[in-house]
């Protein structure tokens, strides 16, 4: 990644322009043309640090609710319990920690009684009961951009 | 409300924008509208804050953030509304929730962290927490990742 990289990643994660041309703009913003914005993308794709180039929505406004989960879940069941919470498209991401708590994942769905469901079904299925649901009851910040340059966004 | 052709939209801008010159125009033609109107309909989303952020979605992990940090801390009801615009104030800091504490988990505000190594996240932990006052604080690294995706939404 050279530092044209890191500026194109920069103005990706929130300046991508609605238009009819985008890439062109961004060549415009980069002082490159067209072709090499779409062909750094496609790499920086292929390097597996843009996961997806698309719209990241509100579940709220979509009127889905989300929640966040946390598991305490033995060392040896870790795997089949992972694969268990991932296997429901809600679960969106899932992180082992460093706590008594390790597994700890977020999970979207249609209403409140879809979470409850959900939870209980993986009680049910990992056999571990120690699951604390911890919805959000107020946002502060929300999934701003990561700072690739140095400085601060 | 959300309309159909809203609904029809979004699931189009859940996949992979194309690569092509005119990446809308592909987008309009699978859903057989105009460009120039699916462009509308898009600022539109944005603008109504469907859309939260239209572009790139990063694995911090891959840009060298290998060190990422939940920290918790346990604050008085009735202060976290202070606390958390503290918080969320960190342009370092890229999510702070307030969470519903729990008889077994009674840290009630959320925030994470990235960066490239652990002391970092333990310096800018020092840092906000001075802000934001003596309270109990934890940091919690991410050791694995098992899952990290984007959420197919009416997916039906």
């Amino acid at each position: 990644m050279d530092k044209l990289d890191k500026k194109l990643l920069s103005i990706l994660q929130t300046d991508f322009p609605i238009t009819a041309q985008p890439y062109h703009e961004l060549g415009k913003k980069l002082g490159i043309t067209p072709q090499e914005v779409l062909s750094r993308i496609a790499d920086l794709k292929e390097q597996g640090i843009i996961r997806r180039l698309g719209g990241i929505f509100d579940s709220r406004k979509l009127g889905y609710k989300s929640t966040l989960c946390a598991m305490k879940v033995p060392e040896e069941k870790i795997a089949q319990t992972a694969e268990i919470i991932n296997s429901y498209p809600g679960v969106t991401h899932n992180y082992l920690r460093e706590n008594e708590y390790n597994m700890w994942f977020t999970l979207i769905a249609p209403s409140k009684a879809h979470i409850q469901k959900i939870c209980r079904e993986i009680k049910e299925r990992s056999g571990i009961h120690d699951l604390i649901e911890l919805p959000a009851k107020d946002f502060f910040k929300i999934d701003v951009k990561f700072s690739i340059e140095g400085g601060s966004q | 409300m959300i309309t159909n052709l809203q609904k029809k939209i979004i699931k189009e801008l859940q996949k992979d924008l194309p690569l092509v010159e005119r990446p809308f125009e592909v987008i309009a033609q699978r859903l057989d509208m105009e460009e120039a109107e699916l462009l509308q309909e898009i600022s539109h989303l944005k603008e109504k804050g469907y859309i939260r952020r239209f572009g790139a979605a990063l694995r911090h992990r891959e840009v060298g953030l290998l060190a990422n940090a939940m920290i918790v801390w346990r604050i008085p009801e009735d202060e976290i509304e202070e606390a958390g615009n503290v918080v969320a104030g960190f342009p370092e800091v890229t999510h702070c929730y307030h969470r519903q504490p729990l008889p077994h988990w009674r840290y009630n505000l959320f925030a994470m962290i990235h960066f490239s190594t652990k002391e970092e996240c333990h310096e800018m932990a020092e840092r906000i927490a001075r802000a934001v006052g003596d309270y109990p604080y934890e940091l919690l690294f991410s050791t694995t990742e098992l899952k990290k995706t984007s959420m197919k939404y009416f997916a039906e």
